[in-house]
Parts: C-alpha cells; sequence; structure tokens
C-alpha cells in the first residue's frame, strides 16, 4: 500500500543533459511503471504548458484548502475591532495571541479539551480490547455459531446510524437488563464505540492471514489461548492495530451527533457539542471563537500530519475492500 | 491396533466433549464484552427500532400500541415531503460536486510529477478536521455583513449574497461546506484507483493513436468503473443522512434545509419528544439506505 507519494525517481528524465539550466526543470519518472494517462515524454515536450497547470493547481488548492485554516488561525489573533473591518485584512495587523488564551478559560475549553480526550483514549482502548477479542475467537478459535455471529456482525455494516439513532439513545437512557442510565457518561460514547463491525472485519482478516502452525507451536510450548493472543498474533499485527486505533480515534474525536445526543450536560461535553452550542448561545466575541474552532482543529491536524501514510493507506484499501 | 473398550470409547468421547466445550466457553469469553456492546447498541436498537415505530412513545406516559397511527402522522405533516425534497436535493447537489469534482481532480493529480504528497496532504486536510468546526467555520465566511465571502464579492465588484439566510442559495451553501469538507476523502480514494491502472493499457491505446481524451474515455473511465460505483453509492448514504450542515447553518426548523435527520432529531428531542414519530421517520430512511448498504456490501464483498 504505497499510495503515498510515489517514490521520487531521481531527477534525469529522458535524455541525460548535464546540469540543466534551473528554469527547464527535467521531469521526473519515466519508467513505465509511472505511466500514466500522459506519457512523461509528453509532459516533458509540452513542458511550460505542465508547469502552467501545475502551478494553477497549487494555486486553487492553496487558496480553497489552506486559505480557509489560515483564515481561522490568522482571524483567531485580530482584534474585535479589526476582525469587523468590512474590507478584512489578510495578515492581522493586530496581533493579539492572547486570544486563544482568553478563549481556553472564557469559553472553558480546558474542560471540553480534556472530555474530549478522555473520551476519545477511553473509546480507543475498550473498543479495541473488545474488537480484537472478537477478532480472535472468531478468526483463531472457531466457537460454533461463529460464522453466525460473523454475519450479524457485518449485517450491522448495512445499518446506517441514523436509523439507530433513537433507539439507541433509549438504551442509553436506560440500558436493558441493568436499568442504569448512561446519559453524560463517558460510557455512552465508549460502548457504542466497540460496536464497530467494520474494525472487526479489519483485523478478523488480518488475523486471518497469519498461520496456525504458529499458534499450534506455541500451544505445544505450554501457552494458553491468552497467551498466544498477547505474545503471537498482536506483535504481528502491529500495522493493522496502527490503522483501527488511528480511525478509531479520529471518529470519535470528529463524532457530533452522537455526543449532541447523549451528553446534554454542558459540563460533560465534548469540544465539538460545547462548540455548537456556545456559537448559538454565548456572546463571545468572533475573534475568541475562531480561537477555540482552531483548538478544537489543530489535534486531528497534528494526528494528520504524523500519520498521514497510514490515514490515506487505509482509507484507500478500505474503499476498495469494504 | 489395540482394541478399545467401550468405556474406553465412552470415556474419551466425554473428554473429547469436555475440551470442545472448554474450547468454546473460552472463545465466547474473549469475545463476551464486544458481543454484548453489538446486542446492546446494534441488534437490540434495531428490533427496538422497529417497535417503537408503531407505539406512543414520549416519556410522559408509558409506551402503548398505536399501529399504523406514527406512520400516518408523519404523511399527515406538511414538513415530511419537505425534509425528503431537501434530503433528495441535497444528495442530487452534493453528487453533482463531490462525486465529479474529485474525479477530475484526481485525474488531474495524477499526472502531476511533482509535489504530490503536498496535493494529496492539502486535499485532505478539511477530511480531518472535526465537521462542526468546518461548518462553524464557514458560518462565519456566509455571514452576509462582513464575512470573507461577501467581502471578497464586494473587492471585485460583484453582488453579494444573502448565503445561508436566503432560501434561494440556502441548500447550495451547505452543498459547497459539505463538499469542501468531504471531497478529499473521494479525490484519495480515486487516486489509488487510478494508481493501479496499468500502464501498458495507455502505451497501447497511445499506439494505437488514441488522443488524450480518448484515453481518459476508453481506458480510464472502464479501469475505473467499479470504484465509482462504489464511491456513489457509499456518497449518496452518507449525503442522505445528512445532519450537522443545516443543525448548525440553517437551524432544525428551516423548511428550505429541513432534511430527514434533521426531522427526525426535530421530533424526538426538540418540540414534540415525540419517540415513536422519530422511530417511524428513521425506519423510512432506513429503508431507502438499506437498499443502497445492501448493494454496496454485494458488490464489495464479492469482489474480495
Amino acid at each position: 500500500m504505497t499510495l503515498t507519494a510515489p517514490p521520487q525517481t531521481p531527477i534525469g528524465g529522458v535524455t541525460p543533459a548535464p546540469a540543466p539550466p534551473r528554469r527547464k526543470r527535467r521531469l521526473a519518472g519515466t519508467n513505465p511503471a509511472t505511466r500514466t494517462l500522459i506519457s512523461s515524454v509528453d509532459l516533458q515536450r509540452h513542458r511550460g504548458l505542465y508547469f502552467t497547470v501545475l502551478g494553477l493547481t497549487i494555486t486553487v488548492f492553496v487558496l480553497v484548502f489552506l486559505v480557509p485554516l489560515y483564515w481561522m488561525f490568522a482571524s483567531a489573533v485580530k482584534s474585535p475591532a479589526e476582525y469587523a473591518l468590512s474590507t478584512p485584512t489578510f495578515i492581522p495587523n493586530s496581533w493579539h495571541p492572547e486570544n486563544y488564551a482568553t478563549a481556553w478559560d472564557n469559553m472553558r475549553i480546558a474542560k471540553y479539551f480534556t472530555n474530549t480526550v478522555l473520551y476519545a483514549a477511553g473509546g480507543w482502548l475498550i473498543a479495541l480490547i473488545f474488537d480484537v477479542g472478537v477478532a480472535y475467537a472468531l478468526s483463531k478459535l472457531k466457537p460454533i455459531f461463529g460464522k453466525i455471529l460473523l454475519g450479524a456482525v457485518l449485517a450491522s455494516l448495512m445499518l446506517p446510524a441514523s436509523a439507530l439513532l433513537v433507539p439507541a439513545y433509549l438504551t442509553v437512557v436506560d440500558v436493558p437488563l441493568v436499568h442504569v442510565n448512561l446519559l453524560n457518561t463517558p460510557w455512552a460514547l465508549w460502548l457504542p464505540a466497540a460496536a464497530n463491525a467494520f474494525n472487526v472485519y479489519v483485523l478478523k482478516r488480518f488475523f486471518d492471514q497469519i498461520p496456525d502452525d504458529l499458534l499450534d507451536a506455541a500451544s505445544i510450548d505450554g501457552a494458553g489461548k491468552l497467551r498466544q493472543l498477547w505474545s503471537i498474533m498482536l506483535p504481528l499485527s502491529r500495522p493493522v492495530l496502527g490503522v483501527v486505533s488511528i480511525f478509531i480515534i479520529i471518529a470519535l474525536w470528529k463524532d457530533f451527533l452522537w455526543p449532541l445526543l447523549v451528553l446534554p450536560e454542558p459540563d460533560a461535553q465534548t469540544l465539538s457539542v460545547a462548540l455548537s452550542r456556545l456559537a448559538n448561545t454565548s456572546q463571545v466575541p468572533p475573534t475568541e471563537f475562531m480561537a477555540g474552532l482552531a483548538i478544537a482543529s489543530v489535534p486531528m491536524i497534528v494526528v494528520f500530519l504524523i500519520f498521514q501514510r497510514s490515514i490515506i493507506g487505509g482509507l484507500s484499501a478500505g474503499s476498495m475492500k469494504g | 491396533m489395540a482394541v478399545l473398550t467401550a468405556a474406553e470409547v465412552r470415556e474419551s468421547r466425554t473428554a473429547r466433549l469436555r475440551r470442545k466445550i472448554q474450547d468454546n466457553l473460552l472463545a465466547y469469553a474473549f469475545m463476551a464484552a464486544g458481543l454484548l456492546c453489538f446486542a446492546f447498541f446494534s441488534w437490540y436498537p434495531l428490533v427496538r427500532g422497529v417497535i417503537l415505530s408503531f407505539q406512543q412513545n414520549n416519556f410522559v406516559v408509558p409506551p402503548y400500541w398505536v399501529g399504523l397511527e406514527n406512520y400516518r402522522a408523519l404523511f399527515d405533516d406538511p414538513l415530511f415531503y419537505t425534509a425528503w425534497k431537501n434530503t433528495l436535493l441535497f444528495t442530487g447537489l452534493a453528487l453533482v460536486f463531490g462525486f465529479v469534482l474529485p474525479f477530475f481532480i484526481a485525474v488531474l493529480l495524477n499526472e502531476f510529477r511533482h509535489f504530490s504528497g503536498f496535493f494529496r496532504i492539502l486535499v485532505y486536510l478539511p477530511v480531518m478536521l472535526p465537521p462542526i468546526v468546518a461548518v462553524l467555520l464557514w458560518r462565519y465566511f456566509y455571514d452576509p455583513g462582513n464575512g470573507l465571502f461577501n467581502s471578497l464579492l464586494r473587492s471585485v465588484g460583484l453582488p453579494e449574497s444573502q448565503w445561508t439566510q436566503s432560501s434561494s442559495t440556502a441548500m447550495i451553501s451547505l452543498v459547497l461546506v459539505s463538499t469542501w469538507a468531504n471531497l478529499g476523502g473521494a479525490t484519495l480514494m480515486y487516486l489509488a484507483a487510478l494508481q493501479g491502472i496499468q500502464g501498458e493499457l495507455y502505451e497501447a491505446a497511445e499506439l494505437d493513436g488514441a488522443s488524450v481524451w480518448q484515453r481518459l474515455r476508453h481506458v480510464t473511465l472502464p479501469q475505473m468503473r467499479f470504484i465509482m460505483l462504489v464511491l456513489l453509492l457509499l456518497q449518496i448514504i452518507a449525503t442522505m443522512q445528512v445532519f450537522i450542515e443545516p443543525f448548525a447553518l440553517t437551524g432544525t426548523s428551516n423548511p428550505d434545509t429541513i432534511t430527514v435527520l434533521v426531522l427526525v432529531y426535530r421530533y424526538a428531542f426538540t418540540v414534540n419528544q415525540d419517540f415513536g414519530l422519530a422511530a417511524a421517520m428513521s425506519m423510512l430512511l432506513f429503508v431507502v439506505l438499506g437498499a443502497f448498504s445492501a448493494l454496496y456490501l454485494r458488490l464489495t464483498r464479492t469482489a474480495d
């Protein structure tokens, strides 16, 4: 799955010209493996056009995808007066980075941020442990009714989240059999996060590829099932565990509608839900609110920049294999 | 070969049985926690949802059966039709932008020999934002007074727009922010599929004298047909459940943008507190989406 940046073939191109002038850069990638719609030879021939289109695309991409984010971070440091100008300033004239600190205190972002981290971390741990357990048992222990259970788990892939919204909410309000109310508790996010058929499916597929011989050998050496899972399966499954973990955490951080329903108490809310509430009810100046939005985005942007390879790779693989 | 006595056979059989039971108990112990989560938050709510849609349930009086009354009430509510019409409009518009545009972006990006990592990161950056952040950010951009968009329009001398606050532009405004926030995913999936196309196919087509356009039409498109179909289904399923955009930009009672899921939310959690009515609405949405989901799963699983 090398879906991120294809390896940069050394610049050298078709005809090895010694030290080409800077303006006329050579195009990389002439081997047939990177052959696309337009051949590298053609691109080379229309170099001017190629670099024009490339430059235009870069400009459009920066304008469309980067400038809005820049705007969020930059507006947050403006003074309210500057923000309200009818011709907005691209580079802030006034410089108030303390807006971030004010937002952190005034909007109680610290509280919501900690909540969100707690929900994401706990949900990740629970979903991972529970789903690994299910996947391991279905893949290697092969219990009776295993096939039926796998079918039932996969069938829930077909259930759109919205269809279960109301009954799942009522389940959280009064969990059947045990009759506890999970509203405003982390469990209301953690337990549904574990009911993720996609995770189970991806993990089971990976576990299926690990040869049974390895486990049998360990078994002869006296390792129990838990030990086999811990010492053989999990170390071999590190890549898939990483990808699944990233996706669980991103999903929990981005989730909105479910936390909105099950966390009505302001003190229990996630950053997303709190921001949506504050956007409608509070008197926060727009600059501070922008700071709030920026703070909510930073963790995800950082996660993305660190794990972009796994995220982009997992995304592409996931789409094809369902 | 040693001949076993009947007692020995029986004993080894019970031993085997006991081992088997033990193994199964162990396997179910591993699965117990996860399966309980599925049972409580996936399987049981499905059953409960069906039951709920035939009940009057509002937390005030104990639930009782009302037959098809909820469904009848739905069909009597003018908002019901508005919500479906808006949802279909949103889905249609979102497909025009969110399905076609990423394809062409991916084809373009796939031709570039420079900055490919840069493009991928940029296009996917908005997808990483919490959706509510993207939508609230755009709410500031859409501000009819000094929002970024109207300031820009003003500075180049174009007429300003009321964006989300006018019924003629509200829906398209929602589609624009949704497209911006989600287009990265489809683009990257297309790109991955494009990289799987064998270079020889293009070589051969070119030798046969096919122009760039013909190669796109007769080599790229047929090779992409499967992933395009998959993405089409995925996007229909996702966009028909649109919630955050109307919820945060235009509110839960605006007839210009109210969607099916917003109406579910409205029935259950704002004015009515009528869970039966909301469940009936969810069931209808579920039937429509279930058809697309089934098709999607069928496609992707048989392709394995």
